[in-house]
């Protein structure tokens, strides 16, 4: 973002050298020109009084992140080193146990299970959401009657209470009377009259909430990957039918490519959020039956506030944090590395 | 998202040193009662906090005291006591879930009823355990509820059924005759939370099980028993995702000709113009024996906010818990007095709850063998239900894993 507004500067090659600190040398190169104007004893001042105003265009925000992530994140990891349990809310007491909360989580069979679980709701989750958005984004790019508001009419799911959809859903796919099995076993999709067991089997209870967060997902990857289309000028396409490209050529060899860098932002967004869900999974399913669709959200959900060991909860959500910053650095750094390329 | 919920719960986490803050409404601090006081409770459904608003408005004109209620989602309840206690900013009086009392107590934030004259002579035994905590009295209920059968009359006689089932043989036989089309015989939830536990308590109980010792026989042939029920395709295989309200819901349809729930639901299918229905004590194991039902309910509990507070609370309490209040009470919400002779005037006065009355002489705390030790042997037990219903594994190894994991 930082490289476009630098280029008409005339700059790029610098800028994309320093990379994610290209702003502050900009900013004293350009100061220590106009102090070369005006005299030796200005700049230093101007340049002090120019950083107490970032700062001070800063401090809100620094303000903020401190109150309401640095506090709360330093006591999240701080719990999970407690013993923490009801009594800790009131007496303020929870004695430090170390790793001990870690050791009982990693030890728990549920932690296995619900990490894998948690890998397979969000690569599923991400597969599909990210597969239809952008197969939609593509037709809705086209110009038809009414495309503009079918596309709206798609954001939909994105509009309403998570709960909701939930509970929606965790009506649809009722074994005996869910318009789902109703659907399949019109078509004689179904196994028998007896239907899939959407959320009654141990199997299929995993499938049935990727079901559903894949369709809450489909308008944010839809309206991204649209916007990022849109973004593609049509001379592209004009020149590309020229030389004789296909539907799927022009796809292949436009679209993809230069749909990358937003597909790079959807997914990594995607996957953020993805690994966190917990509503969804928590009205259709409750993360059974018998732990089958249990994440390690709503595993650290059940810890902290059905059997109160908050420890061990926070330990568990800690956890999750880490895989997330670890995918969030594995992003930024292919989003300098493309970046770079892209200003080289 | 529970990461978040877990960092909103810290956010609020004072110190070690915070003092003990009088609530806003404490007023002069002298050993005279307030004159309001905050309460809290989870009574969010139209007739239930209807009733709820009926009992304490009648209690503010005996007593004097302002009562500002709030009331909150069930599953919130208890999030919302750990605020309050992390900032000190306790209401002045809590209706809490009884399982959940004993860990309210532990955080030490609660005040022991003895101290203003608040006796538990005449209560049921089981009610006063549920309140307890470490030999104190910290909690009293107005009500309880407990679990029973409720039937469809018109399709029993149908089916050629004339009495209700009584036993767990004839319960079997029942549901298989009553399961018809897209009607099961049978309905109960088994899910995945503190009411799949509950409802399968009144098995595990009755049939001898011990929360202490999850894996004995007892407890397998109790699991055994109700996963026939699934298996032989009398009850649905959806009763793992099924709650007690979607429970009422397939009875209501006519999806199921018996269920498993809670007088709670009574007022909710007197409405049902065309549904004829009875309800009958839980059948047991052997003809003769009496069912074993676990408590429900919510018990009344006075935090430590300040002398003229707790007093005035004091006083609020002790008008709910007065005869007429619990009789007119538990009469609008369908729930059962709490001590006996209330309770025998209450069942000529409501026949048709008279199972119920049966059953909470039987009926047995959660939480009085484990104290705060349930929570984490109801999730194993529950666990255990679903991957025996589910047919992952048998009712016997499922049980010794969930021993396992609750003594782990």
């Amino acid at each position: 973002m930082d490289i476009s507004r630098t280029e008409p500067g005339g700059h790029p090659a610098e800028a994309a050298a320093t990379g994610p600190s290209a702003q502050p040398p900009a900013r004293t190169g350009r100061s220590g020109r106009t102090g070369r104007a005006g005299g030796p004893g200005r700049p230093r001042t101007q340049r002090s009084r120019q950083r107490l105003a970032a700062f001070g265009f800063l401090a809100p925000a620094l303000a903020y992140l401190a109150v309401f992530f640095g506090y709360p994140l330093v006591q999240n990891i701080s719990m999970g080193f407690r013993d923490y349990t009801v009594a800790s809310f009131y007496t303020g007491a929870a004695p430090f146990t170390g790793l001990r909360n870690y050791t009982e989580v990693l030890g728990d069979p549920v932690f296995v299970k619900a990490l894998v679980n948690t890998a397979v709701f969000t690569a599923g989750s991400l597969v599909f959401q990210f597969g239809i958005g952008l197969a939609l984004a593509v037709y809705f790019n086209g110009r038809f009657l009414g495309s503009a508001l079918l596309r709206s009419l798609l954001l939909l799911p994105w509009l309403l209470p998570l709960v909701v959809s939930g509970a929606v859903w965790r009506w649809m796919l009722d074994q005996d009377h869910g318009v789902v099995n109703t659907a399949l076993r019109a078509l004689h999709l179904a196994g028998g009259s007896a239907g899939v067991p959407w959320l009654t089997s141990p199997s299929w209870a995993l499938p049935a909430v990727i079901l559903a967060n894949v369709w809450i997902g489909i308008p944010f990857n839809l309206v991204l990957l649209h916007g990022g289309l849109r973004a593609i000028p049509d001379v592209l396409y004009e020149a590309a039918e020229l030389d004789g490209a296909g539907p799927w050529q022009r796809f292949r060899h436009v679209t993809w490519p230069l749909l990358r860098p937003v597909s790079g932002v959807v997914l990594m967004l995607g996957l953020v959020y993805t690994v966190k869900v917990f509503d969804v999974i928590m009205v259709v399913t409750r993360g059974g039956p018998a732990n089958a669709s249990q994440t390690l959200t709503t595993w650290s959900y059940q810890l902290s506030f059905q059997q109160f060991q908050f420890g061990q909860g926070a330990a568990v959500g800690n956890l999750l944090i880490l895989i997330t910053t670890g995918f969030g650095l594995l992003y930024l750094r292919s989003a300098r590395a493309g970046l770079a390329e892209a200003a080289s | 998202m529970a990461v978040g919920a877990v960092v909103a719960l810290t956010a609020t986490a004072c110190g070690p040193g915070t003092a003990p803050a009088k609530s806003g409404s404490g007023g002069g601090g002298s050993t005279a009662a307030a004159g309001s006081i905050t309460e809290l409770d989870y009574y969010t459904d139209a007739a239930g906090s209807a009733a709820w608003q009926q009992a304490l408005s009648g209690c503010t004109a005996k007593t004097g005291v302002k009562v500002k209620r709030q009331s909150v989602p069930t599953d919130q309840l208890i999030q919302k006591v750990l605020q309050g206690a992390a900032s000190h900013t306790l209401p002045d009086l809590v209706l809490a879930d009884n399982p959940t009392l004993q860990q309210i107590a532990a955080t030490g934030a609660l005040t022991p009823l003895s101290q203003y004259g608040i006796s538990t002579a005449g209560y049921y035994d089981s009610i006063v355990k549920a309140g307890t905590y470490q030999g104190k009295v910290y909690g009293l209920a107005p009500g309880v509820n407990g679990l029973a059968l409720i039937y469809n009359k018109d399709l029993l006689s149908r089916a050629g059924i004339s009495a209700p089932p009584a036993t767990w043989a004839q319960l079997k036989a029942d549901a298989a005759k009553l399961t018809k089309g897209s009607t099961y015989g049978l309905a109960f939830s088994a899910v995945n939370s503190e009411e799949g536990t509950w409802q399968f308590l009144p098995f595990f109980w009755s049939d001898g099980g011990d929360l202490s010792k999850l894996d004995s026989a007892q407890g397998a042939q109790a699991l055994g028993y109700v996963r026939g029920l699934v298996a032989s395709g009398s009850a649905s295989k959806s009763v793992v995702s099924w709650n007690q309200n979607d429970v009422a819901d397939q009875f209501t349809s006519g999806n199921a000709a018996m269920m498993v729930n809670g007088s709670w639901t009574l007022p909710a299918l007197d409405q049902q113009k065309n549904l004829h229905y009875g309800v009958v004590p839980l059948p047991t194991p052997q003809a003769g024996q009496k069912p074993v039902v676990a408590l429900g309910g919510e018990v009344g509990a006075i935090p430590a906010t300040g002398t003229a507070t707790q007093k005035a609370a004091a006083k609020v309490l002790s008008c709910i818990l007065s005869e007429p209040t619990m009789l007119a009470w538990d009469k609008s919400h369908a729930y059962i007095p709490t001590r006996q002779s209330t309770a025998q005037t209450f069942a000529r006065q409501n026949p048709e709850l008279s199972s119920f009355v049966a059953e909470v002489e039987t009926a047995r705390s959660r939480t009085a063998q484990l104290g705060t030790a349930y929570p984490k042997i109801s999730t194993a037990l529950a666990t255990a239900l679903q991957s025996a219903l589910t047919g992952q594994q048998s009712p016997a190894a499922a049980l010794a894993q969930a021993q396992k994991q609750a003594s782990g």
